[in-house]
């Protein structure tokens, strides 16, 4: 039998969030200790005999006959979930509704409810994501690290914080109540979105950590839309906002860990597939009276991923968007974007204009590419020395390696073909 | 072709589902090779990190782990070589050896001479 890539990370996600509904959030460490034992045994196994029919089935029996002898030892030493009352306590029910729990039927709504459990009101964003990525995505702490280029010491510090957290609110979150729910959602949706980020625009040079993180928040995505609940025009846009970025991905990191600018991406290498999911997603958003600024990402990834060429993409369409999220989310970068369009239809005069008048530009000071897009159409302009000096300054400002190289290259093409480059 | 018992000691699982996935298939894939080339005579089965030793006269029953973590035999492959040293070369692409752990090759003794 083979197994699906990132089978293992999937399945610990899910058997984490089913035992922890049968030990209590407090026993989070308990459930993923269980969980880990039952891959240690499937690894034992399988190495010689391969994997089974059912691997699913097997993990998740594996880790219930575990779990059974934890709860026998222990039930009167610790207290498990308290939703279960006494259920665990005698011979006669600990099976029955262990059995029950750990069923395929029951733990279809674990992920979710753990997903809004992470999403906590009390956590920051970073930890949020931190924490989805531990507990729902089977990331050891070294993996999150590695994937936000950080340091072991502080992701731990942060998992750790934000498991307390967890394990303070006494219970999970309660999917069943409708109200709060609805409250929460939005906060899932953004942490999705910036789940899905740190893949796309994140500071990880390798192709393979980035597309990792997309597929994950892409995943959970899945999730969600699987609620009757959960599946809002918003949550619909949201996943639209991420086919249509996610359609574009292998054309633009390259298996060398370059990045390419959208103007030079080769666009047969986009994902078709994917463009179509979000068209698909995008029209199922288009329902209600909402907008968000989900809505109108997707709307801008959208005009991007169905223009025949770089040249031939609207603009105009693509800056009225831009008005439009303006409205909805103000952002520096937003006004950047916005700006960056305005050169596209109306000549990099204007662009600059625009960049000038961004207000609140101090934020974006140290945003390589705020001094990057100034670059561009300094040179564009035919002022070739203004334009090295943005350039150096973007330069100064490159968070990681690959945007080092991805600037370096830029200037590189400027000075070698002017005329050429500045013609974009 | 005679042959050889492996026996795989120790090694650290890791506590990542995403090395545990990998190592797993690194297995499947070495043991596939090997059975594909026709050494493997007999795929063999993991086995019980713990069990009972019965030992001496008096037969006392103690109970495992007979050895140290790292020392514990986890299974086993049945394989057949032309002679020990292909045996050993064979045995060289076992994953085991990426987590730290052993793999013991023993000759089945032969039963006529």
């Amino acid at each position: 039998m083979e197994l699906d890539e990132h089978f293992f990370r999937h399945e610990s996600g899910r058997m984490v969030a089913a035992l922890t509904r049968v030990f209590g959030v407090h026993n989070l460490a308990l459930a993923e200790d269980v969980v880990q034992d039952a891959f240690c045994r499937a690894l034992e196994v399988w190495r010689i005999r391969g994997a089974p029919e059912n691997p699913s089935a097997w993990l998740m029996t594996a880790a219930k006959h575990r779990a059974l002898d934890v709860l026998r030892r222990e039930r009167t030493a610790r207290t498990f979930a308290p939703e279960l009352g006494r259920k665990l306590d005698s011979e006669w029910t600990l099976a029955p509704t262990v059995e029950q729990l750990l069923s395929a039927g029951a733990v279809k709504d674990d992920l979710l409810r753990m997903m809004f459990s992470c999403c906590h009101p009390r956590l920051t964003e970073e930890a949020q994501i931190a924490l989805m990525l531990n507990i729902l995505c089977g990331f050891t702490v070294d993996e999150v690290a590695h994937a936000f280029v950080s340091g072991h010491a502080a992701i731990e510090k942060r998992i750790t914080r934000s498991k307390r957290v967890l394990a303070g609110a006494k219970k999970l979150f309660d999917l069943t109540k409708a109200e709060e729910f609805d409250a929460r959602l939005p906060a899932v949706q953004r942490a999705l979105y910036l789940l899905f980020n740190e893949g796309y625009h994140g500071a990880s040079a390798e192709a393979a950590v980035r597309a990792d993180l997309c597929h994950e928040a892409m995943r959970l995505a899945s999730v969600l839309m699987e609620s009757p609940q959960g599946r809002t025009p918003s949550t619909y846009a949201l996943a639209a906002l991420m086919c249509l970025h996610a359609a574009r991905l292998p054309a633009r990191v390259d298996s060398a860990g370059n990045l390419s600018p959208l103007f030079d991406q080769d666009r047969s290498q986009w994902d078709s597939r994917l463009i179509a999911e979000g068209q698909r997603l995008l029209d199922l958003s288009a329902t209600g009276p909402a907008l968000t600024d989900y809505h109108v990402e997707a709307a801008i990834a959208w005009v991007h991923a169905s223009a025949p060429s770089f040249a031939e993409t609207q603009w105009s369409e693509i800056v009225a968007l831009y008005d439009t999220l303006m409205a909805l989310r103000p952002s520096p970068v937003v006004a950047l974007n916005r700006a960056i369009a305005m050169a596209q239809c109306q000549g990099a005069e204007s662009g600059l204009r625009e960049i000038r008048a961004i207000a609140d530009a101090a934020r974006l000071a140290k945003y390589p590419f705020y001094h990057a897009a100034m670059g561009e159409l300094e040179s564009r302009c035919g002022r070739g020395e203004a334009a090295r000096g943005h350039f150096q300054t973007a330069l100064d400002c490159a968070r990681s390696p690959m945007e080092k190289r991805f600037l370096a290259r830029r200037v590189a093409a400027l000075e070698s073909d002017p005329i050429r480059a500045a013609s974009r | 072709m005679s042959e050889y018992l492996f026996l795989y000691r120790g090694g650290d699982n890791g506590r990542s589902p995403e090395l545990a996935q990998k190592m797993m298939q690194k297995w499947v894939s070495w043991l596939t090779d090997l059975a594909q080339k026709g050494h493997v005579k007999d795929q063999g089965q993991p086995l019980e990190p713990s069990g009972k030793l019965v030992k001496g006269n008096r037969k006392t029953v103690t109970d495992g782990p007979f050895a140290e973590a790292k020392d514990i035999i986890g299974g086993y492959t049945l394989i057949e070589a032309r002679d020990l040293d292909q045996a050993v070369e064979l045995s060289k692409g076992c994953p085991i050896f990426e987590v730290d752990g052993a793999v013991e090759v023993r000759p089945i003794m032969k039963l006529s001479m």
